[in-house]
């Protein structure tokens, strides 16, 4: 037995929030106590039968849970002799996975008697499903968004301004989602008393990593079931697109233990990782510390974080989720990448196959089998998250199509 | 383990005196006036000096900070010249103690053995690292100790009791007090807010207790050194850089300005 197979992957993190030698708690001294009074009233929530059953009265009511889990025939037929099924949670309310997460932390906040939410975002997917669970449980919501982004993403920042969010350019640094997160981050260091910062992924100071990968999991455990009940058996593969990793995540860990089900995420090639401009940091970068996590990294020799590129503004992150780069090291997971142009293609393929707009990120995961049609046995039963609806995009690609609308 | 931290405060001790600490980035604008800068800190009679080495996302410092270590990862600064900015300094300077300040990741990336070993090597006596809390300072325990830098850590508003006693486990040279809930340079202090806090916090350890973060006057020097035992100024010597870069004066007007600016606190 291999190594990777031997692996309890439900006993990470441990108790100093590490996922094998990746995560920990890298942060100034203000915000540890928090931290540590975020993590006790975590664990005492997760156990608590009447915060779960507000948790699945929101995910019911509220989000639309379960999403389906749809087999795309005219996608598998594109591939070959295959079965790829969509886990559809660009149907969730506000058009992606992120409100799952939000809905959990804010209900989190709440308990602790936090009345104003922070959060950083980057295609605005994040701020938009922050903004709306503040608006749903009368909470103040500040979003902070890369100067570029806000331009790049204006239907979602008219979106947060409806539902009474404040939108705070970030002009430090590169302008983007890295430095939207510099800045939530320095906020919260300043209002600790009353703030709660929602981070958008698997990343950040413990016990970030492990709140938003749970709260995400409900995407694996809705499509474990459903695919038994469907197939009558577990997948042969499961593929995601990573930016922070928090859709991947979500769907992959309730299926970590089963270990014949084969997991791939794919990052964000951008215009080739043997280019400077990607965002493949588990292909291309190191592991440091960055946003109060040890991870794999983009980053020059001196340490100095660099900037990530990718055509889709959710991807765009020069980090990753802790988890990921342990899923890495162990070989749980392996990790590709495909580049903005394959992206775009298969962004146009699905619209067209399947009647699905898909937003840029999940179009990462599909481009990745499409490319690799070859490689696909004979009736494999795939699923790929489909994280993501393409509305908040069709602007951003038709310029790039240099299409006017 | 002693060094020239120690023997600043003991000495400053004998007289009732304080110690005025005061940072600048390393490199910023570029490294020559840096080193001028250093020069015009030593010739003002600085008890300490904290050289900030530049990150790319400093998460705990306030816009000006933040652009000062953007124009010093612009001009090439690093570590290396961080070393050889302090190693110029200590040719003729032998006692004013350095303490070196700034984010986790440059120090792991350059390797920590030869971090700490041309920290000794070129006359750094202390190090703070922001975002490295006793929790994840298993990393440069023993490297502290060997050689003989010390691991100066930050006490905050937040920091309650308990968590004081874990913090000073590894904590030697003297300690920070963050005035403010925030990042550097930005809210100003409540006086007698710190001054409940420094004394709680005088209890439990007998290390000299500095304030710093929005401190830009005398008064609130005066205020703060009735209880403390000394004040760190940064930002505020660090907009000159600002203003200068700006083109708002010359080099050597910005020199005469941060040089009249920490005359004025010393008086």
């Amino acid at each position: 037995m291999k190594k990777k197979d031997k692996i309890n992957y439900y006993k990470f993190p441990d108790k100093h929030g590490r996922f094998g030698k990746f995560g920990g708690r890298f942060v100034a001294e203000t915000l540890m106590p928090l931290l540590l009074d975020v993590e006790k009233k975590y664990k005492e929530v997760k156990k608590s039968k009447e915060f779960k059953s507000e948790l699945n009265y929101y995910f019911e009511n509220y989000i639309g849970r379960p999403s389906p889990l749809y087999h795309a025939k005219r996608i598998s037929k594109e591939i070959g002799d295959v079965k790829v099924y969509f886990k559809r949670d660009e149907l969730n309310h506000t058009g992606a996975h992120k409100i799952n997460n939000c809905v959990g932390q804010i209900l989190l906040a709440k308990k602790m008697g936090k009345k104003r939410i922070v959060a950083e975002t980057g295609a605005g997917q994040h701020g938009l499903a922050t903004a709306t669970v503040c608006a749903l449980f009368n909470l103040k919501c500040v979003v902070y968004m890369g100067a570029l982004d806000i331009e790049r993403q204006a239907p979602n920042v008219f979106k947060m301004k409806l539902l009474g969010a404040e939108i705070i350019p970030v002009k430090s640094g590169t302008s983007t989602l890295k430095d939207a997160m510099n800045e939530a981050l320095r906020d919260w260091v300043s209002n600790v008393k009353d703030t709660f910062y929602v981070i958008g992924t698997v990343a950040g100071p413990h016990p970030y990593p492990m709140m938003v990968r749970d709260f995400q999991s409900i995407i694996g455990i809705e499509a474990k079931k459903q695919i038994l009940k469907i197939e009558k058996k577990l997948p042969d593969l499961l593929l995601a697109c990573i930016g922070g990793g928090s859709n991947a995540l979500g769907l992959f860990y309730p299926f970590l233990n089963n270990k014949n089900v084969e997991i791939i995420g794919i990052e964000a090639g951008g215009k080739g990782i043997n280019s400077n401009m990607h965002a493949a940091s588990l292909s291309r970068g190191k592991p440091g510390f960055l946003h109060g996590n040890y991870t794999y990294l983009l980053q020059n020799e001196e340490g100095q974080i660099n900037d990530a590129h990718s055509i889709s503004a959710g991807l765009d992150y020069p980090g990753i989720g802790p988890e990921h780069s342990w899923l890495k090291e162990t070989g749980r997971v392996n990790y590709f990448s495909a580049t903005d142009k394959e992206a775009l293609n298969a962004f146009k393929i699905c619209s067209k196959l399947e009647g699905i707009i898909p937003a840029l990120e999940p179009s990462h995961a599909l481009a990745y089998l499409l490319k690799n049609a070859q490689k696909f046995k004979k009736n494999q039963i795939i699923i790929m998250n489909m994280c993501g609806r393409g509305d908040k995009d069709i602007f951003s690609i038709s310029d790039s199509l240099g299409v006017k609308i | 383990m002693q060094n020239r931290i120690d023997n600043k405060f003991l000495a400053l001790k004998k007289i009732n005196g304080k110690a005025l600490v005061a940072f600048v980035t390393s490199g910023d604008p570029n490294q020559k006036i840096s080193k001028k800068i250093l020069n015009v800190l030593r010739n003002q009679k600085i008890d300490l000096i904290e050289i900030g080495f530049p990150f790319s996302d400093p998460m705990a410092d306030g816009p000006t900070i933040q652009k000062s270590s953007q124009r010093a990862i612009k001009a090439g600064a690093n570590i290396d010249s961080t070393f050889e900015l302090v190693k110029n300094f200590r040719k003729n300077e032998e006692d004013i103690p350095i303490v070196l300040m700034g984010y986790f990741n440059p120090i792991f990336q350059y390797g920590l053995k030869d971090f700490f070993l041309k920290c000794s090597k070129v006359g750094i006596d202390g190090l703070i690292i922001v975002d490295l809390p006793p929790e994840e300072d298993h990393y440069i325990n023993n490297y502290t100790k060997k050689y003989n830098v010390h691991n100066i850590r930050l006490l905050t508003p937040t920091t309650h009791k308990e968590r004081l006693n874990k913090i000073l486990q590894q904590t030697s040279g003297f300690l920070y007090y963050v005035s403010v809930m925030g990042i550097t340079g930005t809210k100003k202090p409540s006086i007698i807010e710190v001054k409940k806090s420094v004394n709680k916090i005088r209890k439990i350890s007998k290390l000299p207790i500095c304030v710093g973060f929005g401190i830009k006057n005398k008064n609130q020097i005066q205020s703060l050194n009735k209880f403390s035992d000394g004040c760190v100024v940064g930002s505020a010597i660090v907009s000159f850089i600002e203003d200068y870069d700006k083109g708002k004066y010359s080099e050597n007007q910005m020199l005469k300005n941060i040089s009249d600016f920490l005359a004025n606190l010393k008086k």
